[in-house]
């Protein structure tokens, strides 16, 4: 388990920042609340001044991991390093990490100026001080107007920059974003996740963000960690999780893949055959062919796969390709989500762009032939945990 | 505007017989809650040659002068001075003691839910019965009974779970990411509590506060055997109906009710200065920053 953790960590083929300020270890961490376990001796390594996405669904761990990080929870095992020093038991401010709440729970009784200016006045500050450098922080987040309002006077989209001006005031080298963008419309937060960047550029510590949303975590994060039940399913680059899932729930979770899975029942060197969902599918075998009777799974991406219309049910399908029928239709634009029945055991999905649609438009029910080009075959790890995928998209 | 208002007009005109029906029921119930007690109030002005009830024989405040006249109609003045410093002793304890308990309950500590339950069965004991066991254990103590000691402690049974009950709903809604946001950004256990969670229960506190202040101040069956030999208010009363027989009785209704008004009207008044200061400091700011957020 530790070993497999640690190949993960290091399957990262994308380009990441190098080690700058606010690098973050997790060394062998298992989080217990009761009987049940949050998080599973999870390794992770995340380089300083990167922009880092935890992502999963509800009760993956993803929250708890950012808590521990933070100091607001402490492992039950393992150690938290950041640049190289085990800040288990240290408090928030001495870590160098702040924190943005998911509610924001900025301070209902004090205006923006002085909620942004909370930790200079523990510290002790003074009061001419304070409201200066309070102001200049509201500046870079573009609130300076709203100084003297209170927090319920503010839109949540404007909670957000003064929860964001309130937490980066304490000059942190990490900064911890507990899905920051969730109580947002969707207007204001594709604009936020920007502004997100941005800042995060701007002041160059490393963000950690907490989300789950797939597309969120790809456009901001140069790292995204997916999670599953407390335990980690693949760190790398948002190119890599996406293009290169190591698994079949990632495949799945991160979306964009069709995955075929199923039991090998013929492997001829050149190609292996499938059977899924009661069809055999017939795919370009990887450089280790795997053994007859064992679970095969490769992902194709959906835009990778080629449409046209079956001359005949019964024909036999060719190598990296599927039949079925067409069961959905959806406009998108550029292009046009086509969703396949009878194709393989779960839901096969092609992007089409609309050009090509349009050139010769399906019906719902119309026999179909999916195929796509060797190279776009993607072996997924064998081993991993069939049947739990989460979003479909 | 005009679109908007039509349609309430003419709901207006059309009520249903169901708001006729219930607004003569609360006609009733107003009546019957300030009916009794303006008879009070009037009669407390009744003329010189007044007796205790109508007709009224001309109007004056004899009464109320007469009323602390100690000879005639009892220590009202020394009884009224004692229940105000009990009141006010019994609120800052149950404000203080109520917040406090309310937070460690948030927790669950080992044996929390019977000390819950042990501290809300006072309300539920008969407050006579209450105030005769603690009168009776200072008696077996040889401790002198007091307004200030046994009728204190005894109000505080009465007072103290009442607290602890408005601190459990008001702390429901209290988020703790608060505290952790104060811990967050630095602050010391000492400054979380005093510069977020004290500010943030402040109206919360008040409403336990005018409970205290107000369940302290009528109390009677808890007070009556363990007061002692000095009287509080309620007891003078009781005392009074049994041998005064002038409107004066009347006036010391009226003049009890003002300082219950008094005493809500500084508690809602308090908590309206607050806003007011609080949105006052912030216009006179913003009216400078308004400008530069114009320009923008």
């Amino acid at each position: 388990m530790n070993d497999s953790n640690k190949q993960i960590t290091t399957m990262t083929t994308g380009k990441l920042p190098t080690a700058g300020r606010g690098s973050i270890e997790l060394a062998g961490v298992t989080k217990r609340f009761g009987d049940t376990v949050a998080v599973r001796n999870i390794d992770l390594k995340i380089p300083g001044g990167s922009y880092c996405c935890l992502l999963g669904p509800s009760g993956c761990g993803k929250t708890t991991i950012l808590r521990m990080i933070a100091g607001h929870e402490n492992p039950t095992e393992g150690a938290v390093l950041i640049d190289g020093e085990n800040v288990v038991g240290e408090p928030p401010v001495k870590r160098g990490t702040a924190m943005m709440f998911q509610s924001y729970a900025l301070f209902p009784h004090l205006s923006c100026a002085d909620n942004v200016a909370f930790n200079l006045k523990v510290r002790g500050i003074g009061k001419a001080e304070r409201r200066e450098r309070a102001l200049e922080m509201l500046a870079r987040v573009r609130m300076n107007q709203f100084a003297d309002r209170l927090p319920a006077q503010l839109s949540g989209g404007q909670q957000q920059r003064i929860a964001l001006a309130r937490a980066l005031i304490t000059s942190p080298r990490v900064l911890l974003l507990d899905e920051p963008l969730s109580a947002l419309d969707e207007f204001l937060r594709l604009q936020m996740r920007g502004e997100l960047r941005r800042i995060q550029a701007d002041v160059g510590i490393t963000f950690i963000h907490v989300t789950h949303t797939q597309m969120e975590a790809v456009a901001l994060a140069d790292m995204v960690v997916v999670m599953d039940q407390g335990q980690i399913e693949q760190a790398a680059s948002a190119r890599d999780v996406y293009d290169l899932p190591r698994t079949g729930y990632v495949a799945r979770f991160m979306g964009g893949q069709n995955v075929l899975s199923g039991t090998v029942v013929q492997n001829d060197g050149g190609s292996v055959t499938i059977e899924s969902g009661g069809k055999r599918i017939r795919l370009s075998a990887p450089d280790t062919p795997p053994a007859v009777g064992s679970i095969f799974e490769a992902a194709v991406r959906r835009d990778h796969v080629r449409l046209s219309r079956a001359v005949s049910e019964s024909a036999q399908p060719a190598t990296n390709a599927v039949a079925g029928r067409v069961s959905g239709i959806e406009y998108q634009g550029t292009w046009l989500k086509i969703t396949l029945e009878d194709a393989c055991s779960e839901e096969f999905v092609v992007n089409l762009p609309d050009s090509l649609f349009f050139a010769d438009p399906l019906t719902i029910g119309a026999p179909v032939l999916a195929q796509w080009n060797t190279e776009h075959v993607h072996f997924l790890a064998s081993g991993s945990r069939p049947g739990r995928g989460a979003a479909s998209h | 505007m005009g679109q908007a208002a039509a349609p309430a007009q003419k709901q207006l005109g059309k009520r249903r017989w169901t708001f006729y029906a219930l607004s003569a029921f609360f006609v009733l119930f107003v009546a019957f809650l300030y009916g009794p007690m303006s008879a009070i109030y009037v009669l407390s002005f009744q003329g010189p040659t007044g007796g205790l009830t109508f007709p009224m024989r001309g109007y004056s405040t004899h009464w109320f002068v007469a009323l602390f006249e100690q000879q005639r109609t009892g220590d009202f003045a020394g009884a009224f001075s004692r229940s105000l410093m009990l009141a006010v002793v019994v609120l800052l304890v149950t404000v203080a003691m109520s917040v406090l308990a309310g937070l460690a309950f948030r927790r669950r500590f080992p044996g929390s839910t019977f000390v819950f339950y042990f501290a809300v069965a006072s309300l539920i004991m008969p407050g006579i019965l209450v105030g005769l066991g603690v009168g009776l254990t200072f008696q077996l103590l040889d401790v002198p009974t007091n307004w200030y000691s046994a009728a204190l402690g005894a109000q505080l049974t009465w007072t103290l779970p009442f607290g602890l009950l408005i601190m459990f709903a008001v702390l429901s809604r209290f988020n703790r990411a608060f505290e952790e946001a104060g811990r967050d950004l630095g602050a010391s256990n000492w400054q979380i509590f005093w510069m977020v969670v004290v500010p943030i229960l402040f109206p919360g506190m008040i409403a336990v506060a005018l409970f205290g202040f107000t369940l302290s101040y009528d109390e009677f069956p808890r007070t009556l055997l363990t007061a002692g030999a000095k009287n509080t208010l309620p007891m003078e009363i009781w005392g009074m109906t049994t041998n005064v027989t002038s409107p004066a009785l009347y006036a010391l209704g009226t003049v009890t009710t003002l300082v219950s008004f008094f005493a809500i009207t500084l508690a809602l008044g308090s908590i309206a200065l607050i806003q007011w200061r609080r949105s006052r400091k912030l216009v006179s700011n913003e009216s400078a920053t308004v400008e530069i957020g114009a320009t923008q």
